[in-house]
């Protein structure tokens, strides 16, 4: 283990920045990271152990005890629960012989669940040792089970199993676009580069993560601070449940992100950029650095790009399951081999980034749609969509239709033109922007994709008359307390409460004031938390409250109080222990006559 | 003259220590006496509470006669009242809540140093444990909270004669502690 | 000549580079925190000096004043938040105030003493936490931490050690000690470090010295923390 450890740090340079990628290489190598591990790598990076344990606990990808040598982690968004996740997972765990959440006696499998893995448009979907599987039924399972059985090696298993689409059915502005390589960015040395910055700002581009930032104005004070050590991020940590339009876009157009992120580097005058993969899409990883060396080769990344005296290079980093990362300054953390924890603000990354130098960070899709300006210019951009939304929006569409994949629109499109499109009938409602956007009802399909009525990131789940609301609500309240980071005590503690309320209204204890406790609670934390993360948490509540309040009212008991808890069921262990089941070793949930 | 106020109060899991600060109003008891009468009470031994207008409970919730006493108050008391820590809070009986309750059982009746004769208890007339302790508001809806351990018998009166006198009950700075 | 804000309609000058919470302790005005000390960087995770700048809320002690903001502190909707999430904090851990040695003297306590706070409200976790009491002389309770990291910042920027971490994610966070077994004892703790001394609460204790003050001399007694935190605070 020693020298395993020794050359991992040495590969890093012996720096604490790499922490994040030297653990996940520990943990593929060990299964968990061992704390002789730790121990020695606290010495080689100069760094306190207790940083590293608090890494490991961190990141759901990580552990301080074994798992199997498979370990397999299956997708538990709510897009896989509709394609009939549970009944899968309990089939994985009877055929494997393993609890979910454990590690089987001989050490050879371990199962848990994972938040969404970004495979929603084929799921089912589960990662084995951090590699996606696919479209999961019975036989595939049951193919699992043999090679696991007869320990064979992951490039063993067959392809099929792996196979990944992309599923474009709907291409439009960028999604169509032809280009050669290095055209983006000689256009902009051609044109000059302050003019490509105002052919940005003309094009009206707005951040694509969901926040909706005007990107030439972020680039624009970047390139602007005083310090000149500065940084491009990309940010792929893809999290929010129902998105892949990013997996997509890395997959097939590559070249044109690395593209864009080389010229904000120009731009903003920076020389190092980091692409910040999800943990999840490990699939890609070998293809992007693939891609990376064949622009190091065309002269397009490195020293003295295009002959214009600009050295530029991008490195990916891998996280390792924390949809918190997708917050901007969570990933400069991230990236800086920390806990991915969501900075004070300000100073903003614009200012004060990564290692608090001025770092610009985008989403996957805006920087292609830089790229994809510096070629055609800001009026063929700015010519599509709405006033305040300009150019098309990718969106990820899974659910309830019969052609779930990537879909192109320009702004103001509206939501029913979208689900003719996907091909959804007989629908219910839409989560647009994921859990932590709005759910729309039936009534509101004729409002319009845009960031002044239905802002989103991508995601767009569709749910049809046979769903559950409260299912779903349950999904993503439960997401949230699983991601929350636990900085500020309004999510920390707020978002364990939200999910221990809402069971206790679905799960039919709740009585006349719950809906109204429930609300209070989801508007404090929206009010008071740290970062977006707590102030979205609420969102799936609240969105559904609005719209459906007699659902929640006729879940409640016509009594003024119920506990939150199974009464008799907290009998359980003195009933055995004394050996009774008389009337009097029961309690009802409620009082006799308690109306 | 008009009917005096009736209060009833009981102790679940505590250790009476908040009925004997309740004692501790002395001469302002005689005082108290004069506008209010008590009902089911360890001070009267009426066993169960009828029409009340205010419930005193101290204590958290334990055991299944703790759920049974706390709903005959909250049936029979216009307003209920969590007197105390361990009816707020579950107090030092919740202690145990860290212990599995297979544990506490095992220690006290099966293995422990000194037990005799090992054996569950199992009588239908003996109350059985919940596996944790609560507070009272998990258990029934709770009108008012006085905190303290014991709360004061300042806080008692203040309150008391607050909602005797018709005003909304407050507690001033020096008489919220939860010690 | 000094730039000027206001708190709930009162005129507070600051300088620049303060925050909003530096320029209401300075000029008199409280603010609730917990995780917030003026010696050390500030944090803001307790979240219980947000207050509503301009509209928005923001955590006072991390928060830049500026000139002319119009600062909303000491309001009955945002107190009330706040009793909330000192609940929250009293249902997340386990905090017996009568069986703990720092009661009366407690930073959480005085909060939600001042706050009118009279019950948890909400459902109580009652997560299983352990005790360390191997250090000779300090001891850890992890059923009262708050996680507001005053121990890890005093270690670190006082005692230039790094004795403590936070670690964990979400409901799961915990407080770590830096030692190879975890336990207190092994650390480079000692008794006189500032780290030792900076719990707001009952989680960090110095062994033997509690009790020595009778009740009705403790520090937040007969003093709500408003006065007690800007007497101590206030340069």
């Amino acid at each position: 283990m020693k020298e395993i450890i020794d050359n991992l740090s040495k590969k890093y340079d012996h720096r604490p920045t790499y922490l994040l990628q030297i653990l996940r290489a520990i943990q593929v190598e060990f299964h968990f990271v061992p704390q002789g591990a730790i121990e020695q790598l606290a010495g080689l990076l100069h760094i306190p152990r207790t940083q590293i344990i608090a890494v490991v606990e961190f990141y759901s990808f990580l552990h301080l005890t074994p798992r199997g040598r498979y370990d397999i982690l299956v997708s538990d968004s709510i897009t896989d629960h509709m394609l009939g996740k549970n009944a899968l997972m309990q089939y994985f765990s009877d055929r494997l012989t393993v609890n979910v959440g454990d590690v089987r006696h001989d050490a050879l499998v371990s199962l848990d669940n994972t938040s969404c893995t970004g495979l929603c448009d084929q799921g089912p979907a589960a990662l084995v040792n951090g590699y996606a599987l696919t479209r999961l039924d019975k036989a595939k399972i049951d193919v699992i089970k043999g090679l696991v059985d007869q320990q064979k090696s992951l490039t063993e298993w067959p392809a099929e199993l792996f196979h990944v689409d992309d599923n474009i059915h709907k291409p439009g502005l960028l999604l169509n676009l032809q280009t050669g390589l290095g055209t983006a960015l000689k256009s902009v040395f051609d044109r000059g580069i302050p003019e490509t910055l105002a052919e940005i700002d003309k094009s009206g581009l707005r951040g694509r993560g969901g926040a909706g930032f005007k990107t030439a104005t972020k680039w624009k004070f970047c390139s602007e601070e005083i310090e000149t050590e500065r940084y491009v991020v990309c940010n792929a940590d893809e999290g929010e449940p129902g998105t892949f339009k990013d997996r997509v876009l890395l997959n097939s157009y590559a070249h044109l992100v690395f593209e864009g992120m080389t010229l904000c580097a120009a731009i903003i005058g920076a020389s190092q950029g980091f692409l910040y993969l999800r943990g999840e899409y490990l699939f890609l990883y070998d293809k992007l650095q693939k891609i990376l060396l064949e622009r190091r080769q065309a002269g397009l990344l490195g020293n003295n790009i295009l002959g214009k005296n600009f050295s530029f290079d991008i490195e990916i980093h891998l996280g390792a399951g924390a949809y918190i990362c997708g917050e901007e300054s969570a990933l400069i953390e991230s990236l800086e081999g920390k806990p991915g924890i969501p900075r004070n603000r300000p100073p903003y990354p614009v200012t004060q980034g990564y290692l608090g130098k001025p770092t610009v960070v985008n989403n996957v899709e805006t920087f292609l749609a830089a790229a994809a300006i510096a070629l055609n210019g800001g009026d063929w951009f700015a010519k599509v969509g709405t006033e305040k939304s300009k150019g098309t929006k990718i969106l990820s569409i899974s659910g309830d239709c019969a052609k779930p994949g990537i879909y192109e629109y320009p702004f103001g499109t509206s939501i029913q033109d979208i689900l003719t499109d996907c091909v959804a009938t007989d629908v219910l409602g839409v989560q647009v922007g994921g859990p932590s956007g709005t759910f729309i009802s039936n009534n509101e399909f004729g409002r319009k994709l845009a960031f002044e009525d239905l802002a989103t990131g991508g995601s767009f789940i569709v749910f049809n008359n046979t769903r559950n609301i409260l299912d779903i609500v349950k999904n993503f309240t439960h997401f949230f307390a699983h991601e929350s980071c636990g900085f500020c005590t309004p999510c920390r503690v707020g978002t364990s409460l939200l999910q221990k309320q809402l069971d206790k209204i679905t799960d039919g204890h709740g009585s006349a004031g719950d809906v109204v406790e429930l609300e209070e609670l989801c508007q404090i934390i929206k009010k008071q938390s740290h970062c977006g993360l707590g102030q979205t948490a609420a969102n799936p509540v609240l969105t559904t409250l609005e719209r459906y309040p007699e659902l929640y009212q006729s879940q409640l008991k016509k009594i003024s109080y119920e506990p939150g808890f199974d009464l008799d069921a907290a009998l359980g262990t003195a009933r055995r222990m004394a050996n009774r089941n008389d009337k009097a070793a029961h309690l009802a949930q409620i009082g006799e006559d308690h109306e | 003259m008009a009917a005096k106020v009736r209060i009833a109060t009981t102790s679940l899991a505590g250790c009476f220590g908040c009925h004997m600060s309740f004692l501790d109003l002395d001469e302002r008891l005689v005082k108290l006496a004069e506008v209010v009468e008590f009902d089911r009470s360890p001070i009267t031994d009426i066993e169960h509470a009828s029409n009340c207008d205010i419930g005193l409970i101290e204590g958290g919730v334990c055991n299944s006669e703790n759920v049974h006493v706390l709903r005959e108050f909250r049936k029979n008391c216009k307003t209920l009242v969590a007197v105390g820590a361990c009816a707020i809070n579950g107090g030092l009986p919740a202690l145990r809540n860290f212990i599995p309750l297979e544990e506490c059982l095992a220690e006290s009746y099966l293995d422990g140093i000194g037990v005799e004769n090992p054996q569950i208890p199992s009588d239908i007339e003996l109350p059985l444990l919940l596996d944790k302790v609560r507070p009272i508001h998990e258990v029934v809806k709770i009108d008012y909270f006085l905190p303290g351990c014991p709360p004061s018998a300042d806080v008692f009166w203040k309150f008391l004669t607050d909602l005797l006198e018709g005003r909304e009950p407050s507690l001033p700075y020096e008489l919220v502690h939860y010690d | 000549m000094s730039k000027t804000l206001t708190i709930d309609g009162k005129a507070i000058p600051f300088e620049e580079g303060q925050t909003i919470m530096e320029a209401a302790t300075a000029a008199g005005v409280y603010i609730p925190h917990l995780c917030h000390h003026p010696e050390y960087t500030p944090h803001g995770s307790c979240k219980l000096c947000n207050v509503n700048v301009n509209g928005r809320v923001c955590s006072a002690c991390t928060f830049p004043a500026a000139e002319g903001q119009n600062v909303i502190n000491n309001s009955k909707e945002l107190n009330d938040d706040r009793q909330k999430i000192t609940q929250m904090l009293f249902v997340e851990g386990n905090h017996l105030c009568p069986g703990c040695e720092k009661s009366g003297n407690c930073q959480l306590q005085a909060v939600a003493y001042h706050l009118n706070m009279l019950d948890n409200h909400f459902p109580h976790f009652y997560a299983k936490r352990v005790v360390d009491a191997s250090h000779p002389e300090v001891l850890i309770d992890h059923n009262r931490c708050i996680f507001c990291t005053l121990c890890v910042r005093a270690s670190q920027q006082t005692d230039g050690k790094d004795v403590f971490a936070i670690s964990g994610r979400g409901i799961n966070k915990r407080l770590i000690a830096n030692a190879p077994s975890g336990l207190l004892k092994d650390t480079d703790l000692a008794a006189t470090d500032a780290a030792a001394h900076i719990c707001p609460t009952g989680a960090i204790l110095i062994k033997r010295t509690g009790y020595q003050v009778p009740i009705g001399e403790r520090i937040y007694d007969h003093h709500d923390i408003d006065e007690v935190s800007l007497k101590v605070e206030k340069v």
